[in-house]
């Protein structure tokens, strides 16, 4: 197994948290979320990857036949109904903003302050 | 008893499930959906209570669907449970109940999704203390963080609380992701998700980077969670806006839960591993006390009283963290004690200032100057509530910051006692303030700062207007949660019991024997020697200590512009608005910057540290 999804990870993760922080858009920043967790998603099957392996189906080849690990995959999937929940409501709040303040900047709902 | 565990989930799920499917029939009969609510969190508490003393003898596991661990290899999902976690339970059960009652005639109207949310939000909390799967603890940490996210939307109308909540949501996603790469890299390490297999599989090998990496990313989700700083920005937005009863949520058991998953994760997997006690120690000792001092200073000045009891939480965690931080058997039962205590106080001086807004309209301390001499039930509720919050004998915090300090002391570290004794009178001072003046009209109403009180007006219209009497089913609550830290700080031998759990919460081969083998540990090692419990003539003077600086503190703060000593015009704590406008800004793009800084300074720290 090469490094190399590694550094993958690590670049998508960095890329999404950048977005983050100058992001000037809500949606934009949300879609960053999700780079952010996207990075997560290649971390896992990277972990999982052996080179040379099949997926984890035994249907119609032997049970001893090496396989790519199936947990992390079943982790990744898991990981993908948490992003769907997360994303939806927070793509909900953005559409309230807009709704009620006609804007998706952060600096101009900026209303609280302490 | 065993396989009663997984029911302290089931129901309140299946109660949200069934009041969500119930709305159609009892859409216009809310009162219907406000029982089953009502009796499910209470129900759940009782089950919770009574699991908790069936943990006196030993840890209770419970496997998902009867996958036992074959070999000692752990093949399926399991609750683990001892007395520290099922109590943490108990008191989130507790404190739901009490909040689901408080509403009851706190909403005017109130849809179904509020009940089923609070009910989806008790299952994510009740099911991340219980659980022993690294994985199933991040998603019991999202099914709360969603929960909360949508609950603090409650009254999405609103400019603040979208905000609040987009802040909130944002930055505890970003935490849960990082600690989610940590569990993929444990786990391409061990193979394992179970935290006792992990622990067991990385335990006896020298920890390299890889571990440390790990641990360093589990810890960014939880220590967002515990609002420990620089994490801590998006408690005071979320509380800021969020409902009442919920802020009695966050504040009482959620940012604890975070401090939880630390002591979990360290004490069932990473502890024995990595070994360097004393430099961890040490990193989470410094970010506790920052974090303590942080809290107690931006409470002072706060005017806004939802912000300014939120700041207090993030003293107390600050607090909490140093005393699990000790990693000695007594700074943990002192810690534990200690959250038990806080987590009833906060709840009910979060309720008074329902029933504030309930009854006067506002959470701003400068407009409400002696307004709440209406309300004298709720003021003396209050009142002995914020003295409670300053320590005061015996209420149960005293034996907590009592019990932190012995243990620092015993380590050689007799400043952690300076420590919480200074923020807890700076706290104490700042909520009796708030006391004396909405509550008894003491001293000068607050000078007009037009920066804090421009932000403290910014109301909050959680009920529809003043009303002119408040319900039994408001004062209740608070007065009985204020009743049961009294009872708990003054149980017998209650500092024996705790620290039992808290030495069976710390010994790691005692836990990974139970879960991988089903052995049954009757006396399981301590990590020092036992500790003497006894509460001291020393533990009460510092409390009484505590709590008569924090008064004498309060009253100079309410009759500041009548101390002849200082020059004229001079407000306390006016050098503090400046900072903290400048870092709780309100935008999250600045907060995900902080976080990212804590991130590599804590991991630099610890990189440093352990290599």
């Amino acid at each position: 197994m090469s490094i190399f999804p590694f550094i993958v990870v690590a670049w998508v993760l960095a890329v999404g948290l950048y977005g983050i922080i100058t992001s000037r858009h809500l949606v934009h920043q949300i879609v960053c979320l999700i780079v952010v967790q996207s990075s997560t998603y290649i971390l896992l099957l990277g972990v999982g990857y052996k080179t040379g392996a099949v997926a984890p189906y035994f249907y119609d080849i032997p049970t001893n036949t090496p396989a790519v690990d199936p947990v992390v995959q079943a982790l990744a999937l898991t990981d993908v109904v948490v992003e769907a929940a997360v994303t939806a409501l927070l793509l909900a709040f953005a559409v309230q903003a807009h709704k009620r303040f006609g804007t998706l900047d952060p600096e101009e709902l900026r209303q609280l302050q302490g | 008893m065993d396989s009663l565990l997984p029911l302290a989930v089931a129901i309140p799920l299946l109660g949200a499930a069934g009041i969500s499917a119930l709305n159609p029939l009892f859409g216009n009969r809310r009162r219907v959906l406000d029982a089953v609510a009502i009796l499910t969190a209470a129900g759940v508490t009782g089950l919770l209570v009574a699991i908790m003393l069936s943990t006196a003898g030993g840890q209770r596991v419970y496997w998902f669907a009867g996958f036992t661990p074959s070999h000692g290899v752990a093949l399926g999902i399991d609750f683990a449970v001892d007395q520290l976690n099922s109590g943490l339970a108990a008191l989130t059960a507790t404190l739901v109940t009490a909040a689901l009652v408080f509403s009851w005639r706190y909403f005017e109207r109130v849809s179904t999704y509020y009940h089923a949310l609070m009910l989806v939000f008790l299952a994510g909390m009740v099911g991340f203390c219980l659980t022993g799967d690294i994985f199933n603890l991040f998603v019991f940490f999202e099914l709360m963080g969603v929960a909360a996210y949508a609950l603090t939307a409650y009254r999405p109308e609103e400019r603040g609380p979208i905000q609040g909540a987009l802040n909130f949501a944002i930055t505890n996603s970003v935490g849960a992701y990082l600690s989610l790469s940590g569990i993929g890299l444990i786990y391409g390490r061990t193979g394992a998700l179970n935290m006792a297999q992990i622990g067991q599989a990385i335990t006896g090998h020298r920890p390299d980077g890889l571990v440390v990496v790990a641990f360093v990313l589990i810890l960014m989700g939880l220590l967002t969670k515990a609002s420990i700083v620089p994490f801590h920005f998006w408690l005071a937005d979320a509380h800021a806006v969020a409902p009442t009863p919920v802020c009695v949520l966050f504040s009482g058991v959620m940012v604890e839960l975070g401090l939880y998953g630390i002591a979990r994760v360290y004490w069932s997997m990473f502890g024995a591993g990595l070994g360097h006690h004393g430099a961890i120690a040490a990193v989470l000792l410094a970010l506790g006390t920052v974090t303590a001092i942080v809290g107690a200073l931006f409470c002072f000045r706060q005017r806004h009283l939802k912000r300014l009891l939120a700041f207090s939480t993030i003293n107390h965690a600050g607090l909490f963290l140093i005393g699990i931080a000790l990693l000695t058997p007594l700074g943990l039962t002192g810690a534990a004690v200690y959250v038990i205590g806080h987590g009833l106080i906060k709840a009910a001086l979060f309720l008074c200032v329902g029933i504030v807004l309930h009854r006067l309209g506002s959470v701003n301390e400068t407009t409400l100057h002696g307004r709440g001499r209406r309300l004298p039930v709720t003021g003396a509720v209050f009142g002995l509530a914020a003295l409670a919050l300053a320590d005061l004998p015996p209420f149960a915090l005293y034996l907590g910051a009592g019990w932190i300090g012995q243990s620092g002391d015993a380590r050689e570290l007799p400043w952690i006692t300076a420590v919480i004794m200074t923020t807890s009178v700076l706290v104490g001072a700042a909520v009796l303030r708030v006391a004396g003046g909405v509550f008894y009209g003491i001293g000068d109403p607050p000078s007009e700062d037009p920066q804090m009180a421009e932000e403290a007006s910014e109301e909050t219209s959680e009920t529809d207007e003043a009303k002119s009497r408040t319900p039994l089913s408001m004062i209740v609550p608070p007065i009985a949660l204020v009743a049961l830290a009294l009872t708990v700080g003054l149980l017998p031998h209650l500092g024996e019991l705790v620290q039992d759990g808290a030495v069976r919460f710390q010994d790691q081969a005692a836990y990974n024997a139970t879960v991988l083998a089903g052995a049954h540990i009757a006396h399981p090692t301590p990590l020092l020697g036992p500790e003497d419990t006894s509460v001291t003539t020393t533990d009460v003077v510092t409390g009484v200590g505590t709590a008569v600086a924090s008064l004498v503190l309060a009253l100079m703060a309410l009759y500041w512009r009548r101390l002849p000593v200082l020059r004229r015009g001079f407000e306390p704590g006016t050098g503090l608005v400046g900072p903290i406008r400048r870092f709780q800004s309100g935008v999250v793009n600045d907060y995900v910057t902080w976080m990212v800084v804590g991130l590599a300074c804590i991991g630099g720290a610890l990189a440093f540290a352990i290599h």
